[in-house]
């Protein structure tokens, strides 16, 4: 028997919490750019959900161009974390403030 | 228009125009000997033009007008046009200006030869001449008022020509401010003439005067007097005179040439043009004269004890032209213009031969510094004689025959009267008083040089000749207008008959022949009198009256060859004796003062207390404080927003995706 689209958007909505909040609390580039995978796939689950659900194929598809968006952001992403490590040798974020006033 | 070939009067400004434009454009580059050149070339055209004019004046059909393709002005109400006319009064004006304008252009390339901006005073004459052209030549009052605005530009920048003393930049100013009070009388008439005949051509205007015989008075009083206002600021009148004696700080040709013989007189020629205004205005024709006999009374008597010679000389020229507003108020016109054409030659020269004498003295211009120069400059003695005589109304120089005239026909005229005669004989005494005192105090006795000017030399003949021509027409120039009692035929009159004689101008209506005949007979129909009238004098009575004026010409002699010749130690005692009159008189009345205090203190006060400081500090200013004020704390408090902080930046974005999911679900929801 088929699970309730409720359950997997409330599933999605927590993943996507724990996203946001990560994004805002962690320091760490690199966990910032995890959470950011983290509200992207939460988003995905929800996609798939409605797809399922509505017997419709867009919702699927959509997903593929978020997975393709994650990687070239992924790429781009992390080739800016290594420049940023190079040149100030730390991963903090308050500290990647040069735009501050 | 009449089919006539067209007689390029507009070529007359614009002539000196382009003489401008050179000099003032080029002439910082170029020698003083091209920059007086190109000066004198293009003064001397316009003088050819008008000479050429004058020669088959008798053959062209009168009033000739010049219209330019283009109109200036149109709207459905009212238009104007760049017109020029000519009739006898214009010639007369164009004679006067060209030919004394040319002689003191000549004569100031000597005068101003070892002076630094050279090419910038030729410019500003030539601008002048331009201007003074327009004025004379236009043929509505909005084109004149360009040549009266512009003469009094070309004014100001003359009399602050050497603007790094400030007594010259302020006088300048003070000249520039003065005629705009009087130029402010001269816009309203206009606004006035417009309202009432929708058009400011003097053609239309005029005709529409002598076409209703019932306008008496009333709203043409009115025009009138604004006129008048506008020709006291110009022509140096009680109350607006107060800046003609400080235009003296200009350079003298100057002096001579827009502060004497043309200039100032554009507030008599402008009342002679619209005479048929006058006219049917009693009240306002009283007015003038009085105005004009005040005029000339009390500036001879300010005149009589001034020091500085140019000072004297501004006084007269103020003495003077309200001998001109006097016969104006007595509806004697062409009395006035003729005085106007002596009093051009004869002051023109005054001011040119004491020019002449600073100049011989390296600067001196206080008569107290001067004296026994008869020897030394005998061309500048000569000529400033017959000028003297001239002015003193000693026949038969020019001065007497328009003098006399102006004070017979003061004493007809209704709107005048022998009361205001009187006031002019008696400045008929003190004028002579004061040239001749003038006369021996430069002239005669021991020198009072100051050291290192003690061998005073005559000026260049580039500077005499002007000299000796306008001595000749100080002598002469009266013959035009010798009056039937002295053996004449008053000349000058009948040349001014068709623009001035009263009833109505028919000079107007010989325009309409060539329009249309029905024209004709519709203002043949309308003209009636209109003049007050006049009782006819006789010929015995005018020379009683002439005998009258020479005698009192001759006292005035007799007193200052008395007190400056004979007997130098009595002027001094005298001086003591009426301590508080001489003192009044050496203080001009302390009209300067009285201005000063009773105006300019307020004004200045009312300016700098309420309007700058309340006004313009307080709101003006304020107001702009307060909204810079406003912008910068809002952008100090947005400013926290832009903290650098990444994650301050992701926490922003997260609060307005919320912000705006609750407004798509609450908003969604309120409309569902």
């Amino acid at each position: 028997m088929a699970v309730p689209i409720a359950y997997y958007l409330v599933l999605s909505a927590i993943l996507f919490s724990i996203g946001v909040g990560a994004f805002l609390i962690k320091r760490n580039i690199i966990t910032v750019f995890m959470s950011i995978e983290l509200m992207l796939n939460a988003v995905n689950l929800s996609f798939v959900a409605f797809a399922y659900q509505w017997h419709r194929v867009q919702g699927q598809i959509f997903v593929f161009f978020v997975m393709v968006v994650a990687a070239a952001e992924a790429v781009v992403g992390l080739a800016i974390i290594i420049a940023i490590f190079r040149s100030r040798s730390t991963l903090n974020v308050d500290q990647v403030n040069l735009m501050k006033l | 228009m009449t089919g006539n070939p067209s007689l390029h009067l507009w070529l007359i400004p614009l002539l000196p125009f382009l003489g401008f434009l050179l000099n003032g454009l080029l002439g910082r580059h170029l020698p003083k000997a091209l920059v007086s050149t190109i000066a004198l070339l293009f003064t001397a055209a316009p003088l050819a033009l008008v000479a050429g004019i004058a020669l088959r004046f008798r053959s062209l059909p009168l009033p000739y007008i010049e219209r330019t393709a283009m109109p200036w002005i149109i709207t459905s109400a009212f238009r104007a046009d760049f017109a020029f006319m000519l009739d006898p009064l214009t010639l007369v004006m164009l004679l006067v200006v060209t030919g004394v304008g040319f002689l003191i252009h000549i004569y100031s390339v000597g005068y101003m030869a070892h002076e630094e901006g050279y090419w910038r005073y030729f410019a500003y004459l030539n601008l002048f001449m331009f201007f003074m052209l327009i004025l004379v030549l236009a043929e509505n009052f909005l084109w004149m008022f360009v040549g009266w605005e512009g003469v009094g530009l070309a004014s100001y920048l003359l009399i602050g020509f050497y603007f790094l003393r400030e007594s010259a930049a302020s006088a300048g100013i003070k000249a520039f401010l003065l005629n705009r009070i009087g130029d402010f009388g001269f816009l309203l008439a206009m606004f006035l003439m417009i309202a009432h005949f929708g058009s400011l051509s003097f053609n239309r205007v005029f005709t529409a005067i002598a076409e209703h015989p019932q306008m008496q008075g009333g709203f043409l009083t009115a025009i009138a007097l604004l006129l008048l206002l506008g020709a006291t600021g110009k022509s140096a009148q009680i109350p607006l005179y107060v800046w003609l004696p400080d235009a003296m700080e200009g350079p003298t040709p100057v002096s001579a040439l827009i502060h004497a013989a043309t200039m100032v007189t554009a507030g008599v020629y402008m009342i002679v043009r619209s005479h048929t205004l006058f006219d049917r205005s009693p009240f306002a024709l009283g007015v003038v004269a009085v105005i004009g006999a005040a005029t000339a009374l009390f500036a001879a008597t300010v005149g009589m004890v001034q020091t500085d010679i140019k000072r004297v000389l501004a006084y007269s020229t103020i003495s003077q032209l309200g001998y001109m507003f006097l016969a104006c108020g007595a509806a004697a016109y062409s009395a006035a213009i003729f005085h106007l054409v002596t009093h051009a030659f004869f002051k023109g020269l005054l001011f040119l031969a004491a020019g002449s004498v600073i100049h011989a003295l390296g600067g001196q211009q206080d008569m107290r510094a001067m004296g026994g120069l008869r020897k030394a400059t005998p061309v500048t003695f000569w000529t400033m004689s017959a000028a003297v005589f001239a002015i003193a109304g000693l026949p038969p120089f020019s001065g007497f025959f328009s003098k006399d005239e102006i004070l017979y026909q003061t004493f007809l005229s209704p709107t005048a009267g022998p009361i205001l005669w009187l006031v002019g004989l008696v400045t008929v005494l003190l004028t002579a008083f004061y040239m001749f005192r003038l006369w021996y105090l430069t002239f005669f006795g021991a020198s009072r040089a100051e050291p290192g000017h003690e061998h005073p030399h005559e000026s260049p003949w580039v500077m005499l000749v002007p000299l000796i021509l306008l001595a000749v027409l100080s002598v002469a120039g009266g013959w035009i207008g010798i009056p039937r009692a002295l053996g004449g035929n008053d000349q000058f009159a009948h040349f001014l008959d068709p623009v001035l004689s009263p009833p109505s101008p028919p000079s107007y209506e010989q325009i309409r022949i060539t329009m249309n005949e029905q024209g004709v007979a519709r203002a043949a129909e309308a003209s009636t009198p209109q003049a007050p009238a006049r009782p006819a004098g006789n010929d015995n009575q005018e020379r009683l009256f002439s005998v009258l004026s020479v005698v009192m010409a001759l006292a005035g002699w007799f007193m200052a060859d008395l007190l400056y010749r004979r007997k130098p130690a009595m002027a001094h005692q005298l001086a003591q004796r009426a301590g508080g009159a001489y003192g009044l008189l050496l203080h001009k009345y302390w009209i300067d003062q009285l201005y000063n205090a009773l105006i300019v203190v307020p004004l200045l006060f009312l300016t700098r207390y309420l309007l700058w400081g309340a006004v313009d500090s307080g709101i003006i200013n304020g107001g702009g404080s307060a909204a810079a004020g406003t912008v910068r704390g809002l952008g100090a408090l947005v400013q926290r927003v832009q903290s650098g902080n990444i994650r301050s930046y992701a926490g922003w974005l997260a609060i307005g995706a919320a912000a705006l999911l609750l407004l798509t679900y609450f908003g969604f929801s309120m409309h569902v």
